[in-house]
């Protein structure tokens, strides 16, 4: 077993194997949906209900503490995009109020075997990781925006994901309580 | 490690998005196919500097020991064959169903978690020159039996 488990090194095969399972369900939803836009939409919901989860093995993984400001936001976010998928995005462009960020990718790993045909100019084939940040920073009541700026699909050079910060989300108390 | 929960993720939320966004509870068909589309595209990816299987049992092995290895964090516990193109690879504690409770309802459930796998194993042999069925059975969770026959014409 020693020789074959030399053979292949499987941070690269996992990596690929999420990248190609990724690619086929993006294929199976533009079989399934005849609007582009409707694609996208499934595709940011899918990954806003992995953030959801995935907060907490990022919070478990790295006992991190409270975030006090964007800028240490920001900087988890970057570490979590190292843990998850082995990039590091860097932070850049921040407004003047410091409320908003990119994070530029030089590499983007879900995207590694793809090219986009020219009708499907308006796919955001990478929705998934705008909806996973949405989706984890909901969880520690952050309400952001998420969107794409760039993207090397549509030929630019790097591909850039611009985060906002909305409003911190209050807990709700349900109706009829004090 | 980190990779393999975002995986799991993935892979309950594509389990979610094939069968109950569309409901089509008992339809399996679109599961199944996207993981033949990603069991074909990845054997390729694994096998390019492989020397060429030497028969059909062989390319079976490698799916059982390699293959699901890499993708299953373990190797199968069985594969038995009736030397007639029938295979049974037989796995303990499949890792899409390592997290459920062992219950009589929560079985019911069981099929939607190795849709996809069918689909990869699929896949996979079909890139390799293997045209076969592929089905799975779980009598009691963690463990699972897929069924592989070769279709020969």
């Amino acid at each position: 077993m020693s020789r074959q488990a030399s053979r292949f090194d499987s941070k690269k095969v996992n990596a690929e194997f999420l990248t190609l399972t990724y690619g086929a369900l993006v294929t199976q939803m533009l079989r399934d949906f005849e609007n582009v836009e409707d694609v996208n939409k499934q595709l940011e919901r899918i990954g806003y209900n992995m953030g959801m989860r995935l907060i907490e093995d990022f919070l478990a993984r790295t006992s991190a503490p409270r975030c006090l400001e964007m800028r240490e936001t920001a900087d988890r976010i970057q570490q979590a995009f190292r843990i998850y998928l082995n990039v590091q995005p860097t932070i850049s462009n921040w407004s003047a109020s410091s409320d908003e960020f990119s994070l530029v990718f030089e590499t983007n790993p879900l995207t590694e075997f793809v090219e986009l045909p020219q009708d499907l100019t308006n796919l955001r084939y990478s929705s998934i990781l705008s909806g996973c940040i949405r989706g984890a920073l909901e969880m520690v009541q952050l309400d952001v925006q998420c969107w794409f700026v760039q993207d090397q699909l549509k030929g630019d050079n790097v591909t850039e994901l611009r985060i906002k910060f909305v409003r911190r989300l209050e807990d709700a108390i349900p109706a009829g309580e004090d | 490690m980190s990779e393999d929960i975002l995986f799991d993720f993935l892979h309950a939320e594509i389990v979610n998005y094939c069968l109950h966004d569309n409901n089509k509870e008992n339809d399996f068909s679109a599961l199944e196919y996207i993981g033949f589309n990603t069991g074909y595209r990845l054997i390729e990816r694994l096998t390019r500097d492989a020397p060429r299987f030497k028969d059909e049992l062989e390319t079976m092995k490698f799916i059982c020991t390699d293959f699901w290895t890499l993708i299953y964090k373990k190797q199968v516990d069985n594969l038995r064959t009736n030397n007639h193109g029938m295979y049974v690879v037989q796995d303990k504690a499949f890792r899409f169903l390592t997290r459920i409770s062992t219950g009589a309802k929560q079985l019911e459930h069981a099929p939607k978690f190795v849709f996809f796998t069918c689909g990869l194993v699929r896949g996979a042999l079909t890139n390799l020159g293997i045209n076969s069925t592929v089905t799975a059975e779980v009598q009691t969770i963690p463990a699972c039996k897929f069924h592989i026959e070769i279709n020969r014409n």
